[in-house]
């Protein structure tokens, strides 16, 4: 399909690229939840693609994404960067949406959901603030009450964004069960679902969770890669890379950059997984290559585990990587080779935010520096043309780079 | 037919008590002590938790017996060895509770066969959807000869009940309200759900469980349905430090 700027009234997503009517990609995916969230989930399943292809909505979400996000984001040739890396090199700009993420394409995306099915009160999960800030930002817009969990380690480690959650007027609730991350706040959010089911929507913050989520949120996320094509096109004129490059942490911002270039097999897909101190540290979080097929979250896909099915708490620098699965997308990508993985170390992110910062003076987040690192893992050469989504910055992390005193 | 059948055909009139307890706690080789002693002191049916790292539908007081066992180093391998004696010692029915992807790890069909082989019941697997159910993991069930038990909650639509009905055997269990184990929400306020599931003539029998604690929502919950399950409350009386056949004593006298 060809993307254009006035192509305004777009499907949001597109056929073949989503899950089959169980909400499968291959063999992961699925809805494994329990009966307690079947009429929410269920709901959700029956009416989100009529939903979105309403023409109301498709109005109402373009506007927003314009007006109030910020979108079209730049796309920026990094000249200097380009010029280490003996290649060409593009910014996807996410960093600069409103609230500083690519978190807000999905959280307006849902919100706009969550009015039309008539629910009052919106519940999400946070690992690095982002999603939590984003999600508080729309409830905000729209005058709803907003509950955010978020692990008691990433509310100390990521500070500012919980003083932002709380001056757009939401609750922040701390999860202390388990390593107090993203997996025990999106632990936390679920259980809170099903204690208040009725008038609630959770929104999730990546594309993780039970059947329709994932692919919902890669709908919302997939203005990314839709926007990519036509700005490519128009600065180099193809709309087709050579590879496109993202970091993972459940895969949103990933998915949102890959999702029109899936099924073009001439572009490279490249993830990025969080190595923590190192894939056989035992403090990582990359799971393509610790983890085995299993359940998390209510989808199947590929999760860190004791041999006895336990989830192991991960490690990451950076909140928004440290979890210790992908969504069922990601899982289906690396199992048949369409998507290639590599995996960054704290140390290295560190180093490559710090080096885009003197570079091309854009400061990252700690999560999309993982993206920018992957470059040094890769061979290119001047023809290529190189896409990293850029999906955030790095204001959040001050405190983190401020420690590892570099400047 | 499998003990948990035969229990309800023999207490027609009577109200079944099933007590929830958590696998390797409090201490890792008190499962079978705190099964011998729910049995002695008048439970009817035992729901054994196999603990998980991320309980989803389970309360604060559950997830910490869960966290607990772990720690103690429970895992269903240890719990299965656990159990191979069981038979000589327990008479009434056992169902193993537990959460899918330890299970998976474990081997579906393994799991299956092992549970079988040391005489548990039925199974109750709260995050197995009926679609997957059907097309994958019932079959397995049905050839060990497992009753597994579906939920159903207050939100549950009646067309949907009738199916979860049809594919569950041995009971129906039916969650008191919207919520994780060992809520506060009021049970006597569901008396119109619990009336509702009963007037449906369903083929299984029903028993009530989540926020039942004491003789008073026990007997509100029985009050249309076949019996009610304790979980979160017992934990709370077995975590307080007691010795363990003190504690279920002084627990179920209170409440049989
Ligand atoms: C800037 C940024 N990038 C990436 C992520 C990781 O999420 P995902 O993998 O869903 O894009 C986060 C999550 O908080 C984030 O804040």
């Amino acid at each position: 399909m060809m993307t254009t700027k006035e192509n305004i009234l777009s499907p949001i997503g597109k056929e073949g690229v989503g899950p089959n009517e169980f909400g499968y990609y291959g063999t992961f995916g699925g809805a494994f939840i329990p009966e307690m969230l079947y009429p929410n989930v269920d709901q959700l399943k029956t009416r989100y693609l009529e939903i979105m292809s309403e023409a109301s909505f498709q109005k109402e979400f373009r506007d927003l994404l314009k007006d109030y996000v910020g979108r079209p984001t730049p796309l920026f040739f990094a000249e200097r960067l380009s010029k280490q890396f003996n290649t060409q090199i593009f910014l996807k700009r996410e960093d600069l949406c409103h609230t500083g993420a690519h978190k807000i394409n999905n959280t307006v995306g849902q919100i706009l959901l969550a009015q039309r099915l008539g629910k009052k009160r919106i519940i999400a999960e946070t690992g690095a603030g982002q999603h939590g800030v984003a999600t508080a930002t729309v409830c905000a817009l729209k005058g709803m009450e907003c509950v955010v969990y978020m692990g008691e380690v990433d509310i100390e480690r990521q500070a500012p964004n919980v003083a932002r959650m709380k001056m757009l007027g939401a609750t922040v609730v701390p999860a202390k069960s388990g390593s107090r991350t993203l997996k025990d706040a999106t632990n936390e959010a679920i259980r809170a679902w099903i204690n208040e089911p009725v008038d609630t929507h959770y929104i999730i913050g990546s594309v993780v969770g039970p059947h329709p989520y994932p692919d919902m949120v890669a709908r919302f996320q997939s203005v990314i890669s839709e926007e990519m094509r036509w700005q490519l096109k128009e600065k180099t004129g193809s709309e087709l890379p050579t590879h496109v490059i993202a970091c993972v942490g459940g895969g949103s911002n990933a998915a949102g950059a890959f999702y029109h270039y899936i099924n073009e097999p001439s572009v490279k897909l490249v993830a990025v997984e969080a190595a923590g101190f190192g894939v056989n540290s035992g403090m990582s979080a990359a799971t393509t290559q610790l983890g085995r097929a299993g359940i998390l979250h209510g989808s199947k896909s590929l999760v860190m585990q004791t041999e006895d099915g336990q989830v192991v708490e991960p490690h990451s620098i950076s909140a928004g990587l440290d979890y210790p699965g992908i969504g069922p997308m990601h899982a289906h990508l690396y199992e048949s080779g369409r998507g290639t993985f590599l995996n960054v170390t704290d140390e290295d992110a560190l180093q490559a935010a710090f080096d885009l910062a003197k570079l091309e003076g854009i400061i990252p987040a700690l999560e999309s520096a993982h993206a920018f690192s992957a470059l040094k893992q890769m061979t290119l050469n001047e023809k290529d043309k190189v896409v990293i989504c850029l999906s955030g910055r790095g204001d959040k992390d001050l405190a983190t780079y401020m420690k590892a005193m570099r400047v | 037919m499998t003990r948990i059948e035969k229990l309800f055909s023999e207490k027609k009139q009577q109200k079944v008590l099933n007590v929830y307890c958590t696998a390797g706690f409090p201490k890792l080789d008190s499962t079978l002590e705190v099964m011998k002693s729910l049995q002695a002191n008048g439970a009817d049916l035992i729901e054994l938790g196999m603990p998980y790292s991320d309980p989803l539908a389970d309360g604060e007081v559950i997830q910490q017996s869960g966290a607990v066992a772990l720690q103690n180093g429970m895992t269903i391998a240890i719990l299965f060895e656990q159990l191979k004696e069981m038979r000589s010692i327990i008479n009434i029915p056992v169902i193993l509770m537990g959460y899918m992807n330890p299970v998976l790890q474990y081997g579906f069909e393994n799991f299956c066969a092992k549970a079988a082989e040391v005489g548990v019941d039925g199974l109750i697997l709260p995050d197995l959807p009926m679609y997957e159910y059907e097309s994958e993991y019932g079959q397995i069930i049905k050839k060990y000869g497992l009753n597994l038990i579906f939920l159903v909650t207050p939100e549950t639509k009646e067309e949907r009940i009738r199916r979860i009905d049809d594919l569950s055997t041995g009971f129906l269990y039916a969650v008191s309200s919207s919520s994780t184990t060992g809520s506060n929400k009021d049970i006597s306020e569901q008396e119109p759900y619990f009336k509702k599931l009963h007037d449906m003539n369903l083929k299984n029998p029903i028993l009530v469980g989540f926020g039942i604690k004491d003789k008073q929502t026990f007997e509100a919950a029985c009050k249309y349905t076949n019996g009610a399950i304790i979980g979160t409350a017992y934990i709370k009386a077995l975590g307080n430090g007691k010795d363990v056949q003190m504690a279920t004593k002084e627990f179920l006298e209170k409440i049989v």
